[in-house]
């Protein structure tokens, strides 16, 4: 492919609002997960709950998005000037020539869930301040975001579970290499609900700690919450030597299991060797690889056998997990935008909270942060339904 | 502004909704030729999916497995070999409402079946199993324009990527009280095969670009509810272009103020 730019990049996430915070939690390997006192929410388990969501003002023109996956959209877009790129581009390219792809599992579905503790005694009915179009819909965060910038082209919610907002790269790409648009607005955003919390706990797939990806005793996830966002425009002749450039994507599905990733990982195996093939690059050329490392027993299990199979045991690689929980339909925008970071700062964030290295799993899972030159990171983000999606990101220069 | 021109070939088509089963047996009734009868949308049990699958999966699941796999038998292809792009502007409705009423309940343990059903790609998962494709799967939403949407992105696979592509849309309606926020009349899904070159299979040639122009309405009323109703039957009038056999141009609705134009040349 032809690489393109990731002109404006932010992220805020249990870690920090915006670049600055979550480069510096990253440096200081801070967790950002705490015991769960989300909603009425009775589980024994951690999550990375992002502060002050809930005092986001959405705009009254705006009102009926109102709930709190927008409101934490909107929280993300507002950080280290994001917003006035978006307005930038559009005025420099038109409304209509941006693209919209935004990533999301669960959308507003916390606005339904307390809607139905509300439903009429006597009719069944859903209280007249529910919105179905604007806050349940899959699409709403999406809506949300072409309104709230006036833009008029294509836009679209990708919803393939915790790949979501990786996918939405791969969409994104093939509108611009099309020519449909001239620049995309991708990201991800997920909140919490009690859906996912009351969920995965079904499934036994919660930590009652903060998670360990990668630990001999890791036991489950950490369900956090994130917004991030990147703007991808067509690369110019001239970058600066740490522009962020999206080289190569890779997709695959797993056809194994609904909730269970294939036992040797080949789904993901596939998927990187894709995104690597689209990159025209080498398992070799790549610096660092953030992990999708859930910490659950087969997740972990999976990916590092495809991880292995693929790349030795030799290439650096950790799971942010640990730091931010696990974002789901965010995931892939927030770890992106890690990423970028890594590559900007020269930083490979250590995988926290891990103790002890699974040794049946041989990759060289780092448990300390470590600072050199970094050229091409690949993200791995894989989800329920058996959907596989790794990007490779590179430095410029 | 700029126009540009998306062109691929349909090489297999299935259809599943209220009163129109299967594309051979609606051709005549879309095209005007016979009368439509409203009738439920029949679904066919999906044979493909082992047993405990087949027991756990609802009715998006079978419209998914049906359409899609009708459209490529059409096409005379091997769905494993395929990718596709998946667009539902609702999920699974029955399971949404389960889920939000065990959650407002006094014991909110869902089944971990009904959360893994719970995601917006429950049925391209298994769509995924069934056909045992190990292809990547494009899973959208938006909303009422979700048709639209994947309508645009298996075009742009197809030529930038330049790979034969099936384009899956799929509505499940909502029960109670859910319905009553969001009306989706019934379970209507309709699945294409997309190829970047002309093959023995192709029906016609179609050129899609964005438009400014206003969507084109059918002139059977009952067609038009559905049409209005129900967010994949906004590609009928795409649909009667088809069944038609003639060569034109239809506007397809999207967004309030962008659509899609269709340039429809048979094969």
């Amino acid at each position: 492919m032809k690489p393109l730019l990731l002109s404006h990049f932010t992220a805020t996430s249990c870690i920090g609002r915006g670049l600055e915070q979550t480069l510096d939690a990253l440096r200081r390997g801070r967790c950002g997960l705490a015991p769960c006192a989300f909603e009425t929410v009775d589980l024994d388990t951690f999550v990375g709950e992002v502060a002050g969501v809930d005092d986001v003002q959405i705009p009254p023109h705006l009102a009926a998005f109102d709930c709190r996956n927008n409101r934490l959209a909107l929280l993300a877009l507002m950080q280290d000037n994001f917003a006035a790129a978006v307005r930038a581009a559009a005025a420099k390219y038109g409304h209509q020539r941006i693209g919209v792809f935004i990533g999301t599992s669960t959308s507003g579905i916390l606005e339904t869930e307390l809607a139905y503790r509300r439903r009429d005694p006597v009719s069944g009915a859903l209280p007249d301040d529910f919105h179905y179009r604007t806050q349940h819909n899959t699409f709403s965060v999406a809506d949300f975001t072409r309104h709230y910038f006036d833009l008029t082209g294509p836009a679209v919610v990708v919803s393939s579970a915790c790949s979501s907002s990786a996918k939405v790269f791969s969409s994104a790409r093939r509108m611009m290499a099309a020519g449909l648009i001239d620049a995309a607005l991708v990201g991800g955003v997920d909140t919490l609900c009690l859906t996912t919390l009351y969920g995965f706990n079904s499934l036994g797939l919660t930590a009652a700690q903060a998670c360990r990806p990668y630990d001999a005793a890791r036991d489950g996830i950490s369900i956090g919450e994130a917004g991030a966002f990147a703007l991808l425009q067509h690369a110019p002749d001239e970058l600066a030597d740490d522009a962020i450039l999206l080289l190569g994507v890779g997709e695959s599905s797993d056809a194994y299991h609904m909730s269970s990733p294939h036992p040797d990982g080949l789904g993901a195996r596939i998927a990187m060797q894709a995104a690597l093939n689209m990159a025209g690059l080498a398992a070799q050329d790549i610096d660092y690889i953030n992990l999708h490392g859930t910490a659950t027993p087969s997740n972990d299990a999976a990916e590092g056998k495809a991880v292995a199979a693929l790349f030795g045991a030799t290439t650096p690689c950790s799971s942010t997990k640990g730091a931010t929980g696990h974002t789901l339909g965010a995931a892939g925008g927030l770890e992106a935008v890690i990423c970028a970071l890594a590559l900007q700062h020269g930083l490979l964030p250590a995988g926290i909270n891990t103790r002890e290295l699974d040794p049946s799993i041989p990759l060289n899972y780092l448990l300390a942060n470590r600072t050199q030159a970094v050229a091409r990171v690949m993200s791995n983000s894989f989800g329920f339904g058996g959907t596989n999606c790794s990007l490779i990101f590179g430095r410029a220069n | 502004m700029k126009t540009t021109i998306l062109s691929a070939y349909i090489d297999g088509i299935g259809l599943l909704g209220p009163g129109l089963s299967g594309w051979p047996g609606s051709q005549a009734i879309i095209a005007g030729q016979q009368p439509y009868l409203g009738q439920p949308t029949a679904l066919p049990l999906p044979a493909l999916l082992p047993a405990a699958e087949r027991r756990r999966s609802g009715a998006i699941v079978k419209l998914t497995l049906a359409t899609g796999l009708e459209a490529v038998a059409a096409a005379g292809l091997d769905p494993a070999s395929l990718p596709c792009v998946y667009t539902s502007s609702s999920g699974d409705g029955q399971n949404c409402h389960e889920i939000c009423q065990t959650l407002a309940s006094s014991d909110r343990q869902i089944s971990p079946t009904r959360f893994h059903n719970s995601v917006h790609n429950a049925a391209p998962g298994y769509w995924s199993i069934a056909t045992g494709a190990m292809t990547p799967i494009s899973v959208l939403c938006a909303y009422d324009a979700s048709f639209g949407a994947g309508l645009l992105e298996a075009m742009t696979q197809v030529l930038v990527d330049d790979v034969t592509t099936l384009l899956i849309s799929c509505d499940n309606p909502y029960p109670e009280p859910l319905h009553h926020a969001r009306p989706i009349l019934d379970n209507f899904g309709i699945a294409m095969v997309l190829a970047p070159v002309a093959g023995a299979h192709s029906l016609a040639r179609i050129s899609v670009s964005l438009s400014g122009d206003a969507a084109h309405s059918l002139d059977d009323d009952a067609l038009e509810h559905l049409r209005l109703n129900i967010p994949s039957a906004r590609s009928l009038p795409l649909l009667r272009a088809l069944a038609q056999g003639q060569s034109g141009r239809i506007v397809l609705d999207y967004f309030d103020h962008l659509r899609i134009a269709v340039e429809i040349a048979p094969c």
